[in-house]
């Protein structure tokens, strides 16, 4: 182990330093969607234009990519909130994270399809 | 890893100050219990985010075509009614801060120099003021017969 550092390792740490990058991804799009919604005060073609980007095969992909990180970042906000104020909560932070990781491995796969139908449609055909 | 400690009385291991460490340069009084404040918001805006942020991407990306049928007209269909008008408003203003507060937080943690730390907050706010109030504007002033 490295000299000189805080940082314990397994399930508190990781899932810790992913609550942080995945809140910061999601505010970064945060600002590029309230930024390319706003075009519909500019007119109906640059809005659908924008649009367009989000149903090309790599952003949709990504979109996958921000339902992931969004989707962990919703339950695991909500295990930590059970940590701070649920009396029993720190002893259960682990079973908690792994109770997260099982929901999310579900929830993605369903969103699998429903998400992905416009880029599976258009490059496989309906 | 080994058992061999890599440090003895001559060359000791070095000390980690604790956290919040209260130093000379502390204040005797933090004055008000903004930290405390924040903390709290981050928990009852979680709360609420999560049944708004994930309704949203319901309809947004899975329900009825995915982003299929994304465009002005859906917008506007959406809009014409005060509820969505209203659950997008209270979802930027809630995300905006609970954004804002979590990457102020995690400026503070890792830009170490007084001067990085400010400016990269300055700028934080300003991003932040300007996209709420353009979100909000955005909502408020939007009209389904632009063209």
């Amino acid at each position: 182990m490295p000299a000189g550092t805080l940082y314990r390792g397994r399930e508190g740490m990781w899932s810790w330093v992913a609550h942080r990058v995945t809140g910061v991804l999601i505010f970064f799009f945060l600002f590029v969607h309230v930024l390319d919604t706003a075009l519909v005060r500019v007119s109906p073609e640059a809005y659908d234009d924008v649009v367009a980007t989000y149903k090309t095969p790599i952003v949709n992909v990504l979109e996958y990519g921000l339902v992931a990180a969004i989707l962990f970042h919703a339950l695991n906000g909500l295990r930590v909130i059970a940590v701070d104020f649920w009396s029993k909560g720190p002893k259960y932070q682990k079973q908690m994270l792994w109770t997260v990781v099982g929901v999310w491995v579900v929830l993605m796969a369903g969103a699998f399809y429903p998400v992905l139908q416009h880029t599976l449609r258009t490059l496989f055909g309906s | 890893m080994n058992d061999v400690s890599l440090y003895d009385v001559d060359n000791p291991a070095p000390v980690i100050e604790p956290p919040r460490k209260r130093t000379k340069k502390t204040p005797k009084s933090t004055r008000t219990n903004f930290e405390l404040y924040g903390w709290l918001f981050m928990r009852l805006s979680g709360v609420v985010l999560v049944v708004l942020v994930l309704g949203h991407l319901l309809i947004q990306l899975v329900l009825d075509g995915g982003v299929s049928k994304i465009g002005f007209a859906f917008v506007a269909g959406r809009w014409a009614s005060p509820f969505w008008q209203g659950w997008d408003l209270c979802m930027l203003w809630l995300a905006m801060l609970h954004g804002a507060n979590g990457l102020r937080t995690v400026i503070n943690d890792y830009a170490q120099r007084d001067t990085t730390r400010f400016w990269l907050k300055m700028l934080l706010y300003t991003a932040t003021v300007f996209t709420v109030l353009l979100g909000t504007l955005v909502i408020f002033t939007f009209d389904p017969n632009i063209a």
